[in-house]
């Protein structure tokens, strides 16, 4: 019933190659997008904002660009916590010293920073896979660390080591700093996201998103069908590292406003991300925001339920949330194993079927 | 769904008029996490208070305090979300107890309006009223902290400690670089050789630190840790066999937790402070009458008369009485943030508040003002004793060396004003 070619016919090759070919899946698409720029904007409110939906966007931008690298080229990176604080400290150091300039350039500047940082760190993936690959990358999420905390250029010399976002506009919008109001920083990163989503889909089902996933499924046969893995992977890591500098940068400026890089980007968050990529589906644009929403949500969701309406002790709910978070972790992967993005895609059949399952 | 027509009928509410029925004070404590020992006994320690308040004088002026406890776990992201959450409650007053979500709060809350009080940590420059219109940290903050470990041993050592090479250990953070610019001011003053040994969050891997001490012997070690942190240093340092009445914490490195685990060799190790330790105070027998004895204890109720707890109870304590002084100024029992913010303004604790509290000499004397929001800045210095595991107070509250830190302070809060465009307040 739902989800039905029939009837849907197409008569260009464009067409019958489009993201969403089936008519239904289009117009829920349609629809997503409609709410989340038309109607959300307008009832959100501080804590929306703040402590669900502005992390649930970044995270997820964060998670597409992982999800380029480890699932769609298959390097495995544990640096993601290390690329978002390039981004972050780029924004930083850009914002303040050019104010007058647009943070929208400022995000894409960042991003392309982290891009080349992202490169330079991927480079010895041309020589070793896997979890060796791993290692290196986790060289790259505690050097990166290290040196914003070490170098006192990259917080202004500031007396703490904090980096502080001062206020700054889009088109005389406050995007950054307290003032800013909660429909503009949701909107700001809504079209990052957006865009990144859309970029991010497209590589992936052309010629580039082709070579990474030959390189990912048997990197010597694709060498010898003429896939340059040189090209390849680090074309993976420096889009790659675009998404998630820009995350990185979201994340400072627009989210947090005062950031420590030791507590705010250290090894948890490259977890994190891995956990969201992993959990949400590898080599899934879906997935990624899938596993963001999870791992943003389900902490949230339970401490209202444990505290807010069954009044029990914080720390109770607090360790009931990691027992709870784990084992459902362990109970996706087992049930299965493709993560959220696959469980999705067998609804959807399911759908397609009924009411005439075979 | 649900939760958001609560919070948007709870932010309608919020506009419609502060009809509230109780003043609410926010707890960002954490219970878990890697700082949950220091965070549990400060938790108790502020919930117990209220709810004595609340028993024993049925609330403040008349009107029940109401605390509302969130989970950070140290971690800013959290505390986000804790302050969102909670800041449509009405809530008066903040206290994060964690200098990385404090930098978070002081533009938030400047934007919303609401006081933050960060006793002895945050942003040092915040006792510059004239430029942090809402942020308080009296009695005392890092940089008198630093100043009176340097005073405390310019007094045992005859008032010359030139030459002399004192080490700082510090928690790799916001929290942990604070002491270092005063620090290095007062080596240039007094002569000393000043270094300083990251420890990266969380603490627990500090070898190579202590090798680094075993080498430079230096004749004092100064500690910035928390946490675990804490724990790992003083067994460290046993093991060095440093001895350890050279061996000084800042104040959040000296509690019953972050000693006992080193047991015997622990013995004599000091830590400054600005409030005073124990259990004699008249104030805990009322706390064992009205909320140990009646079941209303925060937590398991084993932590009081801890150090920590006392100072949780301290905070607690003057926030209350800051409530208090609003409602006399405004002559209304149920004040809103902006009355509070002018109560904290207009705080004084003098010794004979403090007696008639039952706390008599918990802490220094001292007037909060519209310039300085950081008071007297007077510390003073205790020691651990194994034996009886008991910490006392070894000196006076004293004076610190105020010409070093207020020009800092004046500096630092000058760059932050820059920045932000603040004008100046007082005027």
């Amino acid at each position: 019933m739902f989800y039905r070619e029939a009837g849907d016919f197409k008569v260009s090759y464009q067409d019958d190659s489009q993201t969403f070919p089936i008519k239904f899946d289009r117009y829920r698409y349609y629809a997503v997008l409609a709410v989340a720029f038309l109607v959300i904007p307008f009832v959100i409110n501080d804590y929306w904002a703040n402590a669900i939906l502005l992390p649930f966007l970044i995270y997820s931008i964060a998670a597409i660009g992982l999800n380029i690298l480890v699932g769609y080229c298959g390097q495995v990176s544990l640096g993601t916590g290390g690329f978002m604080a390039v981004g972050a400290y780029a924004v930083y150091k850009l914002m303040t010293a050019f104010p007058e300039v647009s943070m929208f350039i400022h995000v894409l500047l960042a991003g392309g920073i982290t891009a080349l940082v992202c490169v330079a760190f991927g480079l010895p993936s041309l020589r070793i896979k896997g979890f060796y690959l791993a290692v290196a990358t986790l060289a790259a999420q505690f050097f990166l660390v290290w040196l914003f905390n070490r170098v006192p250029w990259f917080y202004n010399y500031s007396a703490s080591g904090q980096i502080n976002a001062p206020e700054r506009d889009v088109f005389g919008i406050v995007i950054t700093g307290p003032n800013a109001a909660s429909w503009a920083t949701y909107f700001f990163c809504l079209i990052f996201l957006t865009l990144c989503a859309i970029v991010a889909r497209n590589l992936t089902r052309g010629t580039t998103g082709r070579t990474w996933m030959a390189i990912r499924d048997m990197d010597i046969a694709a060498e010898i069908i003429g896939v340059n893995p040189l090209k390849a992977k680090l074309t993976a890591f420096a889009v790659s590292g675009f998404f998630i500098g820009i995350s990185g940068a979201l994340f400072f400026a627009v989210y947090l406003g005062a950031v420590e890089v030791g507590e705010a980007f250290g090894i948890n968050k490259s977890f994190l991300v891995l956990f969201m990529v992993i959990i949400g589906g590898l080599g899934s644009i879906f997935g990624s925001f899938a596993g963001a929403a999870f791992l943003v949500l389900l902490p949230v969701v339970l401490k209202v339920i444990g505290v807010d309406m069954m009044g029990w002790p914080t720390d109770i709910v607090a360790h009931f949330q990691l027992v709870i978070v784990g084992a459902l972790i362990v109970f996706f992967l087992i049930v299965e194993p493709h993560g959220l993005a696959q469980l999705w895609r067998v609804a959807k059949e399911k759908l397609r079927l009924w009411p005439f399952p075979h | 769904m649900k939760l958001k027509l609560t919070t948007l009928a709870l932010g309608a509410l919020m506009a419609a008029g502060p009809a509230m029925a109780d003043l609410v004070f926010p707890s960002l404590s954490y219970r878990t996490g890697p700082y949950a020992a220091g965070g549990i006994p400060f938790a108790d320690g502020y919930a117990d208070y209220f709810t004595l308040v609340n028993e024993r004088d049925g609330g403040i002026g008349g009107v029940k305090a109401r605390v509302i406890e969130c989970e950070t776990g140290y971690n800013t992201e959290k505390g986000v979300e804790c302050y969102e959450s909670t800041k449509g409650e009405g809530a008066l007053v903040y206290q994060p107890l964690s200098t990385g979500i404090t930098y978070q709060l002081i533009p938030k809350t400047a934007a919303d309006g609401i006081p933050l009080h960060t006793m002895g940590y945050g942003r040092t420059s915040a006792a510059n009223g004239k430029v942090f219109g809402n942020v308080f940290n009296y009695p005392a903050n890092y940089w008198d902290g630093a100043s009176g470990i340097i005073t405390y041993l310019l007094d045992s050592n005859g008032g010359d400690i030139k030459g002399k090479k004192i080490a700082l250990l510090y928690h790799n953070s916001a929290y942990g670089k604070e002491p270092i610019r005063t620090l290095e001011e007062l080596s240039k003053k007094h002569g000393f050789e000043l270094s300083t040994l990251p420890v990266d969050h969380p603490g627990q891997e500090q070898k190579s630190q202590w090798l680094q001490i075993r080498r430079d012997r230096p004749d004092y070690v100064v500690m910035w840790g928390w946490g675990v942190m804490n724990q790992v240093a003083i067994q460290e340092a046993a093991n060095v066999r440093f001895p350890m009445e050279n061996f000084i914490g800042v104040w959040w490195s000296g509690a019953e937790h972050d000693v006992l685990s080193a047991g015997a060799k622990a013995d004599g190790y000091k830590a400054v402070t600005f409030h005073n330790v124990g259990r004699d105070f008249p104030v805990f027998d009322d706390i064992q009458t009205y909320v140990v004895d009646k079941g209303l204890a925060a937590g398991a109720g084993d932590q009081i008369g801890n150090v920590l707890y006392n100072r949780g109870m301290y905070a607690a304590m003057l926030a209350v009485e800051a409530a208090k002084t609003a409602q006399e100024i405004h002559g209304v029992a149920d004040i809103t943030p902006a009355m509070m913010r002018d109560g904290m303004e207009a705080l004084e604790m003098p010794e004979a508040r403090m007696s008639a509290l039952g706390m008599p000499y918990f802490g220094p004397s001292f007037n909060v003002s519209c310039e300085n929001h950081g008071g007297p800045g007077l510390v003073g210095m205790t020691q651990w004793d194994a034996d009886t595991k008991t910490w006392s107070l070894i000196s006076d509250f004293q004076k610190t060396d105020t010409s070093v830190i207020q020009p800092l302070i004046e500096a630092d809060s000058a760059s932050y004003a820059e920045e932000n465009k603040i004008g100046g307040r007082c005027n």
